[in-house]
């Protein structure tokens, strides 16, 4: 099994630098960049001052170089090694990049897989502490969605298949078809309309809260007990995806399952056709669903970016969107590498899953 | 003496009328009898028509998509033979007015025009590139499928949604592009068409890679035919099924995302109308003008429902498992 997970591991290794590269690639295309930043966008800024600083900042390096900067960090290209301040020793890069005859000073950047994605242009401060800020909302948001995919969306397929062919199958079969086509946002803008605009509660407020995560007060976010109703709407408007295409698969496998010799064989020895479907057929119908896991989280993180934007929940999703809109390429570019390595780590969580329920996954 | 001539039955055989159906004739026959199918190309061509016929129709109301009227905004819906609408609304505007007084149905289908125009030349342009790149790569094989299906990974890896934000920061909010045609529809087109190729290229790959072992394509290829032949010849007519599916279901999650990323603010810019964007301004307004957050959804989600139940009825009508 080690063998396997390691192989894996190992395995995805291409996959990860391809992302870095495609990010990396995609930013040095944005407008300005780095040298922008520092001089605030400002026009009055003489051009031999800009090449100066951008030498300075390595952007006049080759690209390779650049890139390397960024993912590994240059504290290693650059460095002082006698502890005066002033760099003694360098590698890959020149020692005086901008050549005014005084060196550069030591890098100070660990690179991304240090974790070390740079400062903000716009909030000026480190990059990894915003997002440690919104992962927590964003994790609450896609648990509750997760977890309410699956509890709607399994009993719904195991029903499905048992009626097969029959009313509620048909109704269900309908139900995906129409949960897929419905745009999450007007769903959402929809709930909002119904929960929080049209209905009122007993105190005339409105019956769900439109959007945020917490209750506006003084004291602080209370625990997650106590703004439950806060996660409603969002949550439902984040599991339709999933409510849908879970009781689909649920449905199909069941279908598989159910034709197997070992079904045959619990019915001949009398058991109960609850006991048959539900004990013998149920639980390895559930095996295939371990490979869900990956898919699921590129659907719930794709889907948080427009969901947390309708509802104001303060997650990764519209850290990214208002990223974008203010053109701060640290975050935007930081928030697509963690949810696109949270991505590959769902991959191969599932396939360990499923390679551990299966043994016969190890060995192909 | 007459030997009794055994009569030799009349051995003519009977032969069955059966004349060879083609797979596409029989899907044919197939989607006729698929009621739910006709209904949603019906239901999408009546959308598409109205689109299309947008200037006609708003010639014909006497209404603007882009005239600001502001005494004229909020008005509610007025169908009044339908009994929709106050007792004295103004007949003009059958779907009311928006937040500056414009029609809010004839937006609509100039936000039609652009939200189905995007959709079908991307799905077009990544199609192509999808097919291609699978059939190339699967009939190949060697270093450039190694690379092909690292690209196909690597992208598939990034939440589709994010993989679209960091390029439309990158080419469509991008300051230096404003005004030119990146910052633009065409942009989107580009860059929907661009990065959505990876699943039909995975479909088609696997599908080349099983069709490429046949031994009709090991006769052809044994008759000296090359290897562009064999693929445009031999290969590419099995997969029209496939492709006519894909486009099917891609034009409708297109529309989804394009949809999506206009209501971020990230696609189509107002005063330029898309289903997307009429939306993301209406959330401002819910207490003045429900109407402007039920309509533009419902036009995305019926047209997506129709290319879903359409893509899947497709499907249906091509498999040959099928009973008829």
């Amino acid at each position: 099994m080690l063998k396997y997970i390691i192989r894996r591991l190992i395995q995805s290794i291409p996959t990860l630098l391809g992302i870095t590269i495609l990010s990396y690639l995609l930013m040095s295309l944005a407008p300005g960049g780095p040298a922008r930043a520092l001089t605030f966008g400002n026009q009055r800024v003489p051009p031999q001052e800009v090449a100066r600083l951008e030498a300075r900042l390595g952007l006049s390096d080759p690209f390779i170089i650049q890139y390397l900067r960024w993912l590994t960090g240059d504290d290693w290209m650059r460095w002082d090694s006698d502890g005066d301040g002033v760099s003694d020793g360098s590698f890959l890069i020149p020692l005086d990049a901008d050549s005014d005859g005084v060196p550069e000073p030591p890098g100070t950047r660990r690179g991304i897989i240090r974790g070390d994605f740079g400062q903000s242009f716009f909030e000026r401060r480190d990059v990894m502490r915003i997002i440690g800020e919104r992962v927590p909302a964003t994790l609450e948001l896609g648990a509750a969605s997760l977890l309410v995919g699956l509890i709607i969306g399994l009993p719904i397929g195991i029903v499905a298949a048992v009626r097969k062919g029959g009313a509620f199958d048909n109704f269900t079969r309908i139900m995906a078809v129409v949960f897929n086509a419905l745009p999450v946002f007007w769903l959402g803008l929809i709930l909002i309309l119904v929960f929080g605009v049209l209905l009122k509660n007993a105190t005339g407020g409105p019956f769900l809260p439109m959007g945020g995560r917490c209750p506006t007060t003084l004291t602080g976010c209370p625990p997650l007990h106590q703004r439950l109703h806060f996660l409603i709407l969002p949550t439902f408007v984040l599991a339709t995806g999933g409510i849908a295409g879970y009781s689909r698969y649920m449905r199909a496998s069941m279908l598989d399952v159910i034709n197997q010799d070992y079904i045959r064989t619990a019915r001949s020895k009398g058991l109960t056709e609850r006991n048959v479907w539900f004990k013998h057929g149920a639980r390895n119908a559930l095996i295939p669903l371990a490979t869900f896991l990956g898919p699921s989280i590129t659907g719930l993180l794709s889907g948080a970016a427009i969901t947390e934007t309708i509802f104001s929940w303060p997650g990764l999703g519209r850290t990214a969107v208002s990223a974008v809109t203010q053109q701060d390429y640290p975050v935007v570019m930081a928030v697509v590498i963690i949810a696109a390595i949270a991505t590959v780590i769902g991959y191969i969580l599932s396939d360990i899953l499923y390679a551990l329920i299966d043994p016969r996954i190890r060995f192909s | 003496m007459a030997t009794a001539a055994t009569p030799v039955a009349n051995l003519e055989v009977v032969e069955e009328k059966r004349t060879s159906e083609s797979l596409f004739r029989q899907a044919l026959r197939r989607l006729r009898r698929d009621r739910l199918t006709l209904v949603a190309m019906f239901v999408l061509f009546i959308i598409g028509m109205l689109s299309v016929l947008a200037p006609n129709i708003q010639a014909a109301l006497g209404v603007s998509y882009t005239r600001t009227n502001v005494t004229a905004a909020f008005l509610p819906p007025c169908i009044p033979f339908l009994g929709v609408g106050p007792a004295e609304c103004d007949p003009r505007h059958i779907l009311g007015t928006d937040d500056l007084g414009r029609d809010h149905l004839v937006r609509l289908l100039y936000g039609g025009r652009i939200s189905l125009s995007i959709a079908l030349a991307a799905a077009i342009i990544s199609i192509v590139i999808g097919v291609g790149l699978g059939m190339v790569t699967g009939y190949f094989g060697g270093i450039v499928d190694d690379f092909v299906v690292w690209l196909i990974t690597t992208l598939n890896s990034i939440p589709s949604l994010f993989l679209l934000l960091i390029v439309s920061a990158v080419i469509i909010t991008n300051p230096n592009f404003s005004g030119t045609f990146l910052s633009g529809p065409f942009a989107l087109v580009l860059i929907l068409g661009f990065l959505g190729w990876t699943g039909t290229a995975r479909l088609v790959r696997g599908e080349t890679l099983s069709i490429r072992e046949r031994e009709y394509i090991l006769g052809a290829r044994a008759m000296g035919a090359s290897s562009g032949r064999i693929m445009l010849i031999h290969i590419l007519p099995n997969l029209i099924s496939v492709v006519v599916i894909t486009l099917a279901l891609d034009i409708g999650s297109l529309i989804l995302v394009e949809a999506g990323l206009s209501f971020l603010g990230l696609g189509v810019k107002a005063p330029e109308p898309s289903w997307g964007n009429m939306l993301s301004q209406a959330q401002t307004y819910f207490n003045k003008g429900p109407h402007l957050v039920v309509f533009p959804g419902l036009f995305i989600f019926l047209t997506v429902l129709c290319l879903y139940v359409i893509g899947d009825g497709i499907r249906d009508a091509f498999d040959p498992t099928q009973k008829d």
